[in-house]
């Protein structure tokens, strides 16, 4: 047992939680144990508080040995990105800025997650406020990948992808906004779903782009990713943007999911396979996934998505145009860091903000303030916003072709911590991921292969119309079940 | 797809946008993100090269009418909870701030 916890999924520990093999007090000892091992090296967190997760987890053993578990799951850890309110935890936002906040609340999710009986293990690191590619922007510090701790984990949500990589948890909770959660499951060999906006209530996420923020689990298969999903989806008065209640639950879906996937059409976007700069490692991944696909009775479907080009231009004028004013709320008045020195209020809030943010916050605060300012409102904003209307209407007239689409999920694997220091180019990297919160649309990353000479993993994504989780979950499960590497577990050199 | 001209890049006074966005600004790093403001802008100029006429805009990925709820009292955060992040309070019930308007005596 203790040596495989580095495998473990959910739905594993669960199983033993449930014949009485293991307490969760013994069970997150063990992971505890671990993550003290790994911590070290890895740095996926940025907090883990021992004595509060003995409490929930001692709390979980009286309630099973009374016979009242709340849910299968009672007892197991889970950690959190810094960016999802826990009443009494602290949620710094891998800023500064937040350093000595404390949540007052509990996050909708963080909420559902208690309700189920899972243990909050811990705060994982990211790029601050969620801005970033890599975890390189942490204020605090910046979280290796655990198949080479050379290389980033990816971003934003590094911290929750290296420590379900690394088994130092068997799942976490990412947001994504414009590949946040996929691309750093991609990065570290795990899986990640980005949910069609509205399915999971935004309640207690610290806001970073609101019409393109999604929470999802970062999970080591496709299965637990549906588990979670049924556990933190749903309406929320608290969030008028969420969807009514799924009428299915995503976890029978994954068990039914067969293994056959005759009569599915699967789109391929010629736009995706003729970008620069898709490494030729990841493309012949792609490729040898592609004949997996269609040996599994999947017809391959040529679709396009014609203005995948702009994509990336209209996100960033987009994102950080809400950002701009969504960080306007971080002024040093009535939460977080305020400055020491200031002669009145301006001073006070500007000054508060300049010492409190990081380089990559403030460049896309500087954006976002320009492309709202007046005279550039029509050129900038309007225009992104009218071509966010077309990347929608690409994907729309695409799904009548094709039931659910393939990409890559990343042009290049894990990059060397440092290795890219110029914005725009950071930016580009995220041309498969992107288009899909601006669309608002739900896509899946999935492990697929394993680099031969650099011993890295590369993901593939699944990406399906609004509302087509079922579809995606079910396609990750049959391929997951059939690819021709069975476990991703990375080795990590941390002795 | 037609062509448009691509647009030209504006000029970016950093100082002035970083006034507006209430940011002070290390004054060393001033050319840094006036560079990288003008790299970013350059690139998403790209934008121009689309004919966007007739297009509508797309604000929020779904088309949504108000969600109501019923209008009913509810307990919401104790004052103390409120306050329990605030940097600097006074008599355990107001956040302080510096003066706001001159002309007033401190309090």
């Amino acid at each position: 047992m203790k040596n495989n916890l580095n495998k473990m999924t959910l739905c594993d520990v669960s199983d033993l939680l449930i014949s009485g093999e293991i307490t969760s007090s013994e069970l997150c000892s063990l992971y505890l144990s671990r993550t003290k091992k790994m911590e070290p090296k890895i740095q996926a967190f940025l907090k883990v508080d021992e004595d509060e997760i003995l409490r929930q987890a001692s709390a979980s053993d009286k309630r099973r040995g009374e016979g009242k578990p709340l849910s299968r799951f009672d007892g197991i850890p889970i950690s959190l990105k810094d960016v999802i309110n826990a009443k009494g935890e602290q949620c710094t936002c891998g800023s500064k800025i937040l350093e000595t906040y404390n949540s007052v609340y509990d996050a909708t999710v963080t909420e559902r997650l208690r309700n189920k009986g899972l243990v909050l293990f811990g705060r994982n690191n990211m790029d601050e406020f969620a801005m970033g590619s890599s975890c390189e922007n942490s204020a605090y510090f910046s979280t290796k990948n655990p198949w080479d701790i050379s290389r980033v984990p990816g971003g934003s949500s590094g911290g929750s992808a290296a420590a379900v990589s690394a088994g130092e948890v068997p799942a976490s909770l990412g947001s994504d906004t414009g590949g946040s959660v996929r691309q750093p499951a991609a990065f570290c060999g795990v899986v990640g779903l980005k949910p069609t906006y509205g399915r999971v209530s935004r309640y207690g996420l610290v806001a970073y782009a609101s019409s393109l923020d999604q929470i999802g689990p970062i999970t080591r298969d496709v299965k637990d990713s549906a588990v979670l999903l049924d556990i933190i989806s749903g309406c929320d008065p608290k969030d008028s943007t969420t969807l009514p209640d799924s009428k299915i639950s995503f976890e029978e879906i994954v068990n039914a999911s067969g293994d056959d996937l005759s009569g599915l059409r699967i789109g391929l976007p010629k736009e995706y396979f003729e970008v620069d700069g898709l490494d030729k490692d990841i493309k012949f991944s792609v490729d040898k996934t592609i004949e997996k696909l269609k040996s599994l009775g999947a017809k391959m479907v040529d679709v396009s998505l014609p203005h995948t080009k702009y994509a990336i231009a209209a996100y960033y004028v987009i994102a950080t145009a809400e950002a701009s004013a969504n960080l306007a709320r971080f002024d040093g008045v009535r939460y977080g860091k305020r400055t020491e020195g200031y002669n009145d209020l301006n001073e006070l809030y500007s000054r508060s903000r300049g010492e409190g943010f990081g380089e990559e916050v403030k460049r896309r605060i500087l954006l976002g303030t320009f492309v709202l300012s007046s005279g550039y409102y029509d050129a900038y904003y309007l225009k992104a916003q009218k071509v966010r209307t077309l990347v929608k209407n690409d994907f729309d007239e695409a799904f009548k072709k094709c039931d659910i689409i393939f990409s890559p999920v990343t042009p290049t694997p894990a990059f060397e911590i440092g290795g890219i220091t110029d914005p725009v180019q950071m930016y580009l990297a995220d041309i498969y991921t992107i288009s899909v919160n601006l669309a608002g649309n739900c896509a899946i990353s999935v492990p697929a292969d394993i680099l031969k000479e650099s011993n890295l993993p590369v993901g593939v994504q699944f990406l399906g119309p609004a509302f087509g989780e079922d579809k995606i979950l079910k396609v990750a499960k049959v391929f997951e079940e059939n690819r021709d590497i069975k476990e991703f577990i990375p080795e990590v050199k941390y002795v | 797809m037609t062509k448009n001209k691509t647009m030209e890049t504006p000029v970016i006074d950093v100082g002035y946008v970083a006034k507006l966005a209430k940011l002070e600004l290390d004054p060393l790093s001033m050319d840094k993100f006036q560079k990288d403001m003008e790299s970013i802008v350059e690139y998403v100029n790209l934008l121009g090269e689309l004919d966007l006429k007739g297009i509508e805009p797309t604000a929020h990925p779904f088309v949504s009418s108000n969600a109501w709820r019923e209008d009913v009292a509810k307990e919401s955060f104790s004052r103390d909870v409120m306050l329990s992040n605030a940097p600097d309070i006074l008599d355990d019930e107001l956040i302080r701030v510096p003066q706001v308007i001159s002309g007033e005596e401190d309090i």
